[in-house]
């Protein structure tokens, strides 16, 4: 909420040093949240007066209109000036700066020849005022709102300090001048007194009729009439300079009394024309099917959950949130009905987000306005309407359905305990009294909260009131540890190895929306039946083409990489770590309330009410894997490098790792592995199909892996390795197999067979072409032996290396060359 | 050779002569000095001091000498060739000096080329910003609690009293699964995981929570749909707000560094009473700009919230508040990572450029 300093100060005696900053660092201190402070007119000099146009000629001989005006400032003869502006006409009561006077930004006012005439002054527009951005033209006083000469800066507020406050939504007291004016007087310690023991509704009767059909929607509804309404009546000018100053519009008197009224004591209001309310004013559920057109000229369709204000017609107004157009004051009005209600903060909020319709008046029913303040309200705006539009009040009527809450009981020590700071038992009284609690004391206080601050009701309230009160700046601060961490689990250990691994392999980390489409999963190939496809949907996702959360990290992996190549990378090789998401694994819970724990049998429920999220790992990699240099010639990045990363995670864990050729959507058929760890099938890696890439336009060879790292688990326990020391025995052996046999079965049959001695063994090349026959291709291997106990002898080595051999020869179909 | 004397004859074997002898170290001596490489040296050596060398040849004479003359030429080819070997092994160790300095010249190479053939790898700074914290708070006594981002409304909302008509729960702030009413959001804040812990653990509890976060805000300089948070709780007897404020100092000052001043200023949350926001005063000006364009003139910055743990929200998790109090306490990583780094655009942060990771490389 905005507000001027000036009004303020009506209901606190500052101290004239005291500055807006000031009052504006009290507030941020207190828990009042301060947006700005905005010094209006610091750089205006006047002299700024009221003057009566007198005289308009046009000038003619020029391209645009130009008028020379004579005015009567009050200084017995007429000034002369030169105005290009055509929204005025003789007679009209206008500000104008005279020769000497200085507008904001320094612009300097000086009598000039123009347009063939001495100018001896400016005729200003709000924006030449620093009033707003309104340069569409003169400003217009209203007639008999000032006299000639008078100063227009004291009248219009063109010197004022703008506090804006941004109310949190427990402190709907603080969107008035009242609910300000209390925080600032118990901050500088002065006194305060309440605006709105100044103002009693009388007249209170049932000649009007009233009533609140549903008291789940509002529990109070004062509703007045005030007939003999002068509709050409204007609003003083102090009220609109005030209406402006917070940001609101003045509109006309009967709207900008309601306004001012909210602002001053934080009561909505709302004015109907009465000739336009037929019967019973009432407070009811919207009917399905029924319409109303807002002020804003939206016809808006209602449902059931909607409050609406109706008379036997129809509805008439959208409660506590917007008025309707058909009842709005016209210039026709003669008589008018004022209605102050209190509605139901959820009501009212509920439908001002369902309207999509953020009123003054919804921001303050929403965060809880004080439910005693409307019969005061309504008098203050009843006697502005009568005073300024020459109105009468005829009657009132007070629908009053209020509960009144019961008092907290409160230990006065508790407020020590919760902060730890030692508040004596007086200042925690004093803090409460100056919030406006009602005390009564015993062993345990009964804390009666006033009637505008309903968000006070447990004791934690009150202790918050006293902590902020006295300065949460007194608070000590003290440190707090504890002594029996077990620090990071296995699975946190687990993933920090493999980002550092991926990291130490030259992978870059990237974090990418975990949001795609259902079409990407298309362009990669994925199959119908693929459980990928298993995707969660959102309502209301940022954007309408990807609406699902990712089951594979892949789709948003590749349009990073993508984003990178755009921008000039050449070797890019990248990886994630996170979440997929799919709608499987879960029951939907009941529905479970706060009051108390959940049962275990209810908190089963609610854990398995979560759809399954697995952490997954994976990465993608393009271009050079070495840039071409001095060294050689660039090595291109390919599947190998994508199988070598996934197995080096595996790895980081202790897994031992194996590598097994698969077809799986988006590898490339004859490209792709599959990795297990320990056996278990954990991932896969390899280079994407051809297709896959044309589809996204990638890179050729653009290759990739993705983990699933719940399979994965923790790392293995590791148990210290035994080693020999005794020499080893090399032996290189070269083999033919079929092009098709995987190595990694030729590895495991020469494992197998060369029986515990044999230590290591190592593809030192790989082989097609003559003199090899077609189809078949060369593998050598270097087969390291060496026992634990003895130096192996020749014969022992060649038993073992012939025993190596021929179990390939039986499992691969191999040969032994040379 | 000579053929062995079978009988005596006292024939002078003109190599085993004084005089030759002296010769042929000179000769010897003369050759190894001459010597500039290893090649030469080598060379010299054959000729000077090995088998067929005139010294060798010489000493082969001395079994043909009388023995009465026998230990006489013995001494005398000795001590020659052990003035050889010393010139040899003198020589020897000039050539190696010599050899190994010509080596390492001729071997020298630019050693300013440029050799990394491939770009270094990194850990994207919000994760290590994120193990940099958590190791911190370990280092405190507490544990990193985890749970799911796609989460159930009752831990995200109900049990962190967020009413049903709360705003936060609106479709304008929180990502919703389909189908409507299922009960599920992407979660808004890392507090459900606190809720899970209280409802799992035994009190006493000293958790941090760190993790990714959902709100429908569209992607610009300053906001994200998808963030990170960290948040902390405690739930333990006599907790109290200076407590709070001493493990905010803590932890305010091991991100941001000595001399880092903080500002508890009331604010409001549903899950805590009293709650604040976390103020830091501005490092850049220290308040005296008021120009500034880290803290906006303000002097200060926000930094997160937070508060003693709301009873509506303990009594919901199970925890017995005649017993336990507790505190959270809430901060956004990108912001932390913002303030400590200078990024200004929070799109750097998001969109995966290699560039802007890279220069963060393993850690914070």
């Amino acid at each position: 909420m905005k507000f001027p300093l000036s009004w303020l100060r009506e209901f606190v005696a500052l101290p004239s040093n005291v500055t807006a900053d000031q009052v504006a660092d009290s507030l941020l201190r207190q828990g009042l949240e301060v947006e700005s402070v905005s010094h209006l007119g610091e750089d205006l000099v006047g002299p700024v007066v009221v003057a009566r146009v007198l005289t308009v000629e046009v000038l003619t001989e020029f391209k645009k209109p130009i008028r020379w005006v004579s005015v009567d400032a009050g200084e017995g003869e007429p000034r002369w000036m030169i105005c290009g502006a055509e929204n005025f006409a003789p007679g009209d009561l206008v500000v104008v700066v005279k020769p000497g006077a200085i507008l904001p930004g320094g612009f300097a006012i000086t009598a000039r020849e123009t347009y063939g005439h001495t100018s001896n002054g400016m005729i200003c527009s709000s924006k030449e005022l620093g009033l707003g951005e309104d340069h569409s033209g003169i400003v217009v006083l209203p007639e008999g709102s000032a006299n000639l000469g008078d100063d227009a800066i004291a009248l219009l507020g063109l010197q004022d300090s703008v506090i804006d406050l941004a109310v949190t939504p427990d402190r709907g007291y603080a969107l008035s001048m009242r609910g300000i004016a209390r925080e600032v007087a118990t901050a500088f310690s002065l006194e305060f007194k309440d605006p709105v023991s100044k103002y009693s509704l009388s007249k209170i009767g049932a000649s009007i009729k009233a009533d609140i059909s549903d008291t789940t929607g509002a529990d109070r509804l004062v509703l007045s009439s005030v007939s003999g309404w002068n509709p050409a009546a204007h609003s003083p000018l102090w009220m609109q300079t005030r209406l402006t100053l917070c940001g609101m519009r003045p509109i006309s008197l009967a709207v900008d009394v309601t306004n001012y009224v909210m602002l001053e004591l934080g009561q909505p209001l709302h004015a109907f024309d009465a000739q336009k309310v037929h019967g019973t004013l009432r407070v009811r559920r919207a009917a399905s099917g029924e319409k109303l057109e807002t002020l804003d000229h939206v016809k808006r369709p209602l449902i059931s959950d909607d409050l609406v204000i109706a008379d036997d017609k129809g509805p008439l107004a959208l409660a506590g949130t917007m008025g309707g157009l058909e009842s709005e004051i016209s210039d026709s009005t003669s008589s008018i009905l004022l209605e102050a209600a209190h509605f139901i903060p959820a009501t009212v909020g509920r439908m001002s987000r369902r309207h999509k319709l953020s009123s003054e008046a919804s921001r303050r029913l929403e965060r809880g306005v004080d439910h005693d303040l409307p019969p005061a309200a309504s008098a203050r705006a009843i006697a502005l309407l009568c005073e300024f539009g020459g109105g009468v009040h005829d009657s009132s009527i007070d629908v009053d359905n209020r509960t009144i809450q019961s008092p907290i009981i409160f230990d006065p020590h508790y407020a020590s305990r919760l902060v730890g700071y030692s508040y004596s038992v007086e200042s925690v009284e004093s803090h409460l009294r100056s919030v406006g609690c009602e005390i009564a004391k015993g062993e345990k206080w009964e804390i009666t909260p006033p009637s505008w601050r309903p968000d006070l009701t447990i004791g934690e309230d009150l202790v918050e009131e006293v902590a902020r009160l006295e300065g949460y700046e007194k608070i000590p601060s003290v440190m707090l540890t504890q002594s029996s961490s077990r620090g990071l689990t296995a699975v946190q250990r687990a993933r920090r190895n493999v980002g550092r691994t991926l990291a130490g392999h030259d992978f870059v980390e990237v974090l990418n929306y975990p949001f795609h489409s259902s079409e990407v999963l298309d362009s990669f190939g994925v199959g119908k039946d693929d459980s990928r496809r298993n995707l969660i949907a959102l309502i209301n996702p940022i954007s309408e083409e990807e609406p699902f959360l990712r089951s594979t990290l892949l789709p948003g992996l590749c349009a990073t990489l993508k984003r990178n190549l755009g921008r000039g990378a050449k070797q890019v090789a990248l990886f994630e770590m996170g979440s997929l998401f799919f709608a499987e694994g879960f029951t939907q819970a009941p529905t479970i309330g706060v009051d108390k724990a959940p049962t275990s049998a209810e908190l089963t429920a609610l854990m398995g009410s979560i759809p399954r999220q697995p952490q997954s790992v994976a990465g993608v990699l393009a271009g050079a894997r070495e840039s071409e240099g001095w060294q050689g010639k660039s090595l291109p990045s390919s599947w190998s490098d994508a199988v070598a990363a996934a197995c080096a995670v595996v790895e980081s864990l202790g897994a031992s790792v194996e590598v097994r050729s698969a077809e799986m959507a988006p590898w490339h058929p004859g490209r792709g592995a599959a990795i297990y760890a320990d056996g278990d099938l954990v991932g896969y890696a390899g280079e994407i199909h051809p297709r896959v890439l044309k589809n996204l336009d990638l890179p050729t060879r653009t290759s990739a892996f993705e983990i699933d790292l719940d399979r994965l688990g923790v790392a293995r326990p590791v148990h210290a390795p035994i080693f020999s020391i005794q020499p080893p025995a090399i032996q290189d052996i070269a083999l033919i197999v079929a092009e098709t046999v995987a190595t990694a079965e030729v590895v495991q049959a020469l494992v197998a067979g060369g029986g515990a001695e044999l230590e290591r063994v190592e593809l030192f090349d790989r082989y097609a072409g003559e003199p090899i026959p077609d189809g078949s291709v060369s593998l050598a291997f270097t087969l390291t032996f060496r026992a634990h106990d003895r130096t192996l002898t020749g014969d022992e080595v060649a038993m073992m290396r012939s025993a190596a051999v021929s179990e390939a020869i039986s499992r691969c179909g191999a040969t032994l060359r040379g | 050779m000579s053929a062995p004397n079978k009988s005596y004859d006292p024939v002078e074997v003109a190599t085993l002569k004084v005089e030759y002898l002296q010769g042929v170290v000179a000769d010897a001596i003369a050759a190894f000095i001459a010597a500039r490489t290893g090649e030469d040296l080598k060379d010299a050596r054959i000729a000077h001091a090995g088998d067929r060398s005139p010294l060798s040849l010489a000493n082969r004479e001395i079994g043909a000498l009388p023995p009465a003359a026998k230990a006489e030429a013995g001494k005398r080819v000795a001590a020659a060739r052990q003035e050889i070997n010393q010139a040899l092994a003198d020589a020897q160790e000039r050539v190696d000096v010599a050899d190994e300095a010509r080596v390492v010249q001729e071997e020298r190479v630019d050693v300013t080329l440029p050799m990394r053939r491939r770009p270094v790898g990194a850990r994207h700074p919000l994760t290590t910003l994120r193990d940099r914290i958590a190791d911190l708070f370990i280092g405190m006594g507490y544990e990193v609690a985890e749970g799911p981002e796609l989460e159930n409304e009752w831990f995200n909302f109900d049990a962190l009293n967020i009413g049903v008509d709360h705003p936060a729960r609106s479709t304008a702030d929180t990502f919703y699964i389909a189908p409507e009413g299922s009960g599920l959001v992407l979660r808004t804040h890392t507090s459900p995981v606190q809720a899970r812990t209280m409802l799992t653990q035994q009190p006493p509890i000293y958790v941090i929570c760190p993790g990714r976060t959902y709100r429908t805000d569209e992607l610009d300089a300053t906001h994200t749909p998808v963030f990170g948070q960290v948040e902390g709780l405690v739930i333990d007897r006599g907790v109290t707000m200076a407590h709070l404020k001493g493990t905010l100092d803590h932890f305010a000052t091991s991100m941001f560094g000595e001399g880092i001043v903080t500002r508890l200023r009331p604010s409001f949350f549903p899950f805590t009473e009293p709650s604040a926001e976390v103020d830091l005063k501005c490092f850049r000006c220290k308040g005296a700009d008021s120009t500034c364009r880290t803290c906006g003139g303000q002097g200060w910055i926000e930094w997160g919230g937070c508060g003693m743990v709301n009873p509506k929200v303990l009594v919901a998790c199970g925890i017995d508040t005649s017993e336990f109090s507790g505190f959270a306490f809430g901060m956004g990583l990108e912001r932390t990572l913002m303030f400590r780094h200078g990024v200004t655009d929070m799109r750097d942060i998001v969109e995966g450029d290699v560039r802007f990771t890279s220069a963060f490389g393993m850690e914070v």
